[in-house]
């Protein structure tokens, strides 16, 4: 298999991984992957989540030790696991989608933050002498940015680039100097406007054309045929596909990404619930990446939100609940005016029974450091109360009958919710919402670090919920949304660009739709 | 969910007869009381301790009301100072508005004849209209309390500087002197049972109602009172304005105490206060700020510096001794959560 790898132009790959094996507890998140890039190559790095990419990276950014396999620099073999500093002696750099910079700093310092956090430099800090040096590798690359400007006035993209050259020049010298380096840029696109994607392009091809190699991660199709000179697609831990990019069809990378065995697995949703009369209507809502974004749900109908990160479909869920400001749009209850989304806030939305289960459960979700009790009856204290003061007893008993309708365990509602785990933490912010009665049940990632046993459980609740309100599910899970949901928008750039339902809702075919945005993005 | 079970292979390492889970939790029950009850028990340790070397002056009944009365005004500021704690945020010009009430409440009586019912009121408002601008510089223009409250103190000194001359008032209306300290209650100044009052009434607010419960929700979590709809701007502008009215309080105890008004005394209580605060949140509810626990606090500080200085120690002995108490009871409070915690 390896031996068929070769590289277009039959020389030896910059860098090569293979049969590489990894298991998290039972779980097989590598199995047997491979992969070669060649030098001065831009290799595009494929895959649906949970195929293996971000564990590739992460074996060969020396944060995970794997079970087996071999990896070869410029032709010698290097013994894995990496250990912290090997990679970047190799010449391996990586750009995460976060870039590592710190807003409030300026360009420059930014610049020699690795240098400076490593203590490899002197004692002082040449600031003249560092702010020439980059000027001049600034120019290198034909990039136009001030060393003294501060980053967080920067555009996206310019901070892209800043990160990028700053992995290539910033890092020191690699004990091969004078031999390309590998930079792995892990979705570097997804928060960038289409029009400063080309900037980034530009560098891009510009390193590659020094001798270095690109690993280029990205979901988004359309660029990966633009950018790339060879695509892997990585499937269930396995490279499904490598290929000459021009050689390859959207359609093609679509169902090696996708797997054809996963459109056999069909959906075993009920016939299709008559839709209830509209309960909720939206109408232009723009917040967030969320681009007028207009749509309907009837009671007891869970509505799905998912699309690729930076399409905005969690936005779109959470400025419902006023977690974000909005910049247009309407909501619409039941036979109730329309209300300007504008003005929104989290307590105009919760007085209209529009309530959010956050995705980041312990900053928004929970109140850690106090006991379940207060968690749970945050939301509705006045109605424990007796005159002017609280009933204690009432609220604990109250406390205590939803840790039981929920199965929170341990079923102590004086715990403190940090002590639970994520599951059980969940479960406590679904009741603490569920017994407020909302008219609109919001969503954000609500299995996120929750354990299998407990997701079923949070679904059960979900759909009991359901019964009685408008449900709307932001996630990136597809297999959960095709388990959960009565319908699923995609959102494609902040818009909604497909809805599946009935049997047409699976796994397979939300994957599929989500990764068609580059398609219509285009034709936009 | 997860029981403290010993890893496969580790039971033979264990030493023979470890308590097992539920000795374990009635371990950590006796722990968490024992945290509760710590500083009421010190503090009974040094009233024997003081009462054993100094019989004579310490035991008395004179020493014991002065004792309770004294500091009744750092016990008031401590309590302001609980509220914006309690909601996350800093309220550093408590002492000022303290000292600012007072000089008014000179200047208006002593100086300017108004009658002091008014002078009260009016060094009340002022006061109150403090907490105010703090609220809306720190909560509507989002600049952190820290320092808004940092500057409206100074400030507010140097409005007490100006306005008091540089000198002291005397003579404040003796009828504010008799309402203050002159009248008793069980051989005790009227105003240490003012401030057990007070202690009561923000224990019930901050316990029983949903305000308090509001407030704290705040402190602890301000997203998540944010997505639930609490009016966080407002519930933290409530508690700066609440500080700001109960140090203007203070301050009227201040001059009723001495029927003087003067320019340090009032700021030099603020970092004691803080101390007291803190402190008090290692006691009776442990990890929370709360009046119960500032006012032992605050007698157990009182007592410990009049009994050193019966014993006599010179005047600094009082900075040692507040500094030395919180250090001590904060560190102690929190490697007895940590320890619990690896416990859990």
């Amino acid at each position: 298999m390896a031996g068929r790898m070769s590289t277009s132009d039959g020389s030896t790959p910059l860098l090569r991984l293979d049969g590489v094996w990894k298991r998290f507890g039972g779980e097989v998140a590598l199995g047997g992957a491979d992969l070669a890039v060649a030098p001065g190559e831009i290799h595009g790095l494929l895959g649906a989540n949970g195929s293996g990419k971000s564990t590739l990276i992460k074996v060969l950014a020396g944060f995970h030790d794997v079970d087996s396999g071999t990896l070869e620099v410029h032709g010698r073999p290097v013994p894995l696991p990496l250990s912290p500093g090997q990679p970047a002696a190799l010449g391996l750099r990586f750009v995460h989608q976060d870039l590592g910079l710190v807003p409030s700093l300026s360009v420059l310092e930014n610049y020699l933050l690795p240098q400076l956090a490593a203590s490899r430099g002197r004692a002082s800090v040449g600031w003249r002498h560092a702010r020439t040096r980059l000027r001049e590798v600034l120019a290198r690359y034909e990039i136009d940015l001030d060393p003294r400007a501060t980053v967080a006035d920067l555009r996206p993209v310019d901070r892209a680039l800043l990160a990028i050259v700053r992995a290539l020049e910033g890092v020191g010298t690699t004990s091969d100097p004078g031999r390309g380096q590998l930079v792995v840029l892990d979705e570097p696109t997804v928060f960038l406007p289409r029009n400063e994607v080309d900037r980034l392009f530009s560098l891009v091809r510009r390193v590659a054309s020094t001798g270095s190699s690109v690993v280029f991660v990205s979901h988004d199709l359309d660029e990966v045929r633009e950018i790339t000179d060879r695509v892997t697609v990585l499937r269930n831990g396995r490279r499904a596909l490598t290929g000459v990019t021009a050689d390859l069809g959207h359609d093609q990378l679509v169902a090696a990404i996708v797997g054809a065995d996963l459109d056999v697995a069909a959906s075993y949703r009920a016939a299709e619930r008559s839709a209830g009369t509209t309960a909720l209507r939206v109408e232009g809502l723009s917040a967030g990446l969320a681009d007028q974004v207009s749509f309907t749900a009837g009671t007891g109908e869970v509505v799905g939100f998912t699309g690729l990160l930076g399409s905005g479909y969690e936005d779109a869920v959470r400025a419902l609940a006023g977690a974000l400001d909005v910049r247009a749009g309407t909501v619409t209850l039941d036979d109730g005016p329309a209300r300007e989304l504008r003005s929104w806030s989290p307590r105009a939305a919760t007085d209209h029974g529009i309530v959010l289960v956050p995705g980041d459960r312990l900053t928004e979700g929970i109140v850690g450091d106090l006991p379940v009790t207060d968690n749970l009856t945050m939301v509705n204290l006045r109605h424990y109360l007796a005159g002017p003061w609280l009933d204690r007893r009432a609220m604990r008993a109250a406390a205590t009958t939803l840790v039981e309708r929920y199965d929170v365990r341990p079923p102590d509602p004086r715990l403190l919710v940090g002590q639970l785990s994520g599951g059980n933490q969940q479960k406590v912010v679904l009741a603490k919402w569920i017994q407020t009665r909302p008219r609109v049940l919001l969503l954000h990632e609500p299995t996120q670090g929750v354990d299998i046993g407990a997701r079923q459980q949070i679904y059960a609740a979900v759909r009991a919920a359901a019964g009685g309100c408008v449900v709307l599910c932001a996630s990136s899970d597809h297999d959960q949304l095709a388990q959960l949901c009565d319908r699923v928008l995609i959102l494609h750039r902040g818009r909604i660009g497909a809805e599946l339902h009935g049997s047409a809702l699976t796994k397979a075919r939300i994957t599929e739709e989500c990764l068609r945005s580059g398609k219509e993005g285009s034709t936009r | 969910m997860t029981t403290t079970e010993s890893a496969p292979g580790e039971s033979g390492t264990l030493p023979p007869g470890r308590p097992p889970g539920r000795r374990g939790a009635v371990s950590t029950l006796v722990a968490r009381s024992a945290e509760r009850i710590a500083l009421p028990v010190v503090w009974v340790a040094i009233i024997v301790l003081f009462g054993v070397l100094r019989p004579d002056t310490f035991l008395t009944t004179g020493n014991f009301s002065a004792m309770f009365s004294s500091q009744t005004s750092l016990l008031v500021l401590a309590l302001a100072l609980t509220i914006p704690l309690t909601a996350g945020d800093y309220d550093l010009s408590v002492g000022s508005v303290a000292s600012l009430s007072a000089m008014l409440i000179g200047i208006l009586n002593v100086q300017l004849g108004v009658p002091v019912v008014w002078a009260v009121l009016v060094a009340l408002a002022v006061a109150t209209l403090i907490g105010v601008a703090n609220a809306v510089l720190s909560i509507a223009v989002g600049v952190d309390t820290l320092i808004v409250t940092l500057g409206m103190g100074t400030f507010v000194q140097g409005i007490v500087s100006w306005t008091g001359n540089d000198s002291t008032v005397t003579g404040i209306s003796a009828e504010l002197v008799r309402v203050v300290v002159q009248a008793r209650f069980l051989g005790i100044p009227v105003e240490f049972w003012y401030g057990i009052v007070l202690c009561a009434v923000l224990f019930y607010v901050m316990e029983f109602t949903p305000l308090g419960r509001r407030l704290l929700i705040v402190g602890r979590g301000r997203e998540v009172a944010r997505l639930s709809g609490v009016r966080v701007r407002l519930v933290r502008g409530g508690a700066l304005v609440s500080s700001a009215f109960l140090a203007g309080l203070a301050g009227v105890l201040i001059a009723g105490t001495s029927g003087a008004a003067d320019q340090t005394s009032a700021p030099l209580l603020l970092l004691p206060a803080f101390a007291a605060a803190f402190l008090g949140a290692t006691t009776i509810m442990p990890g929370r700020f709360n009046s119960w626990g500032v006012l032992v606090a605050v007698l157990f500080l009182v007592t410990g510096i009049t009994g050193l200085q019966q014993l006599g120690a010179r005047p600094f002995v009082q900075n040692l001794f507040y500094g030395a108490a919180l250090i001590v009871a904060v560190v102690l409070s929190f490697a007895v959560r940590s320890r619990r915690r690896k416990a859990a």
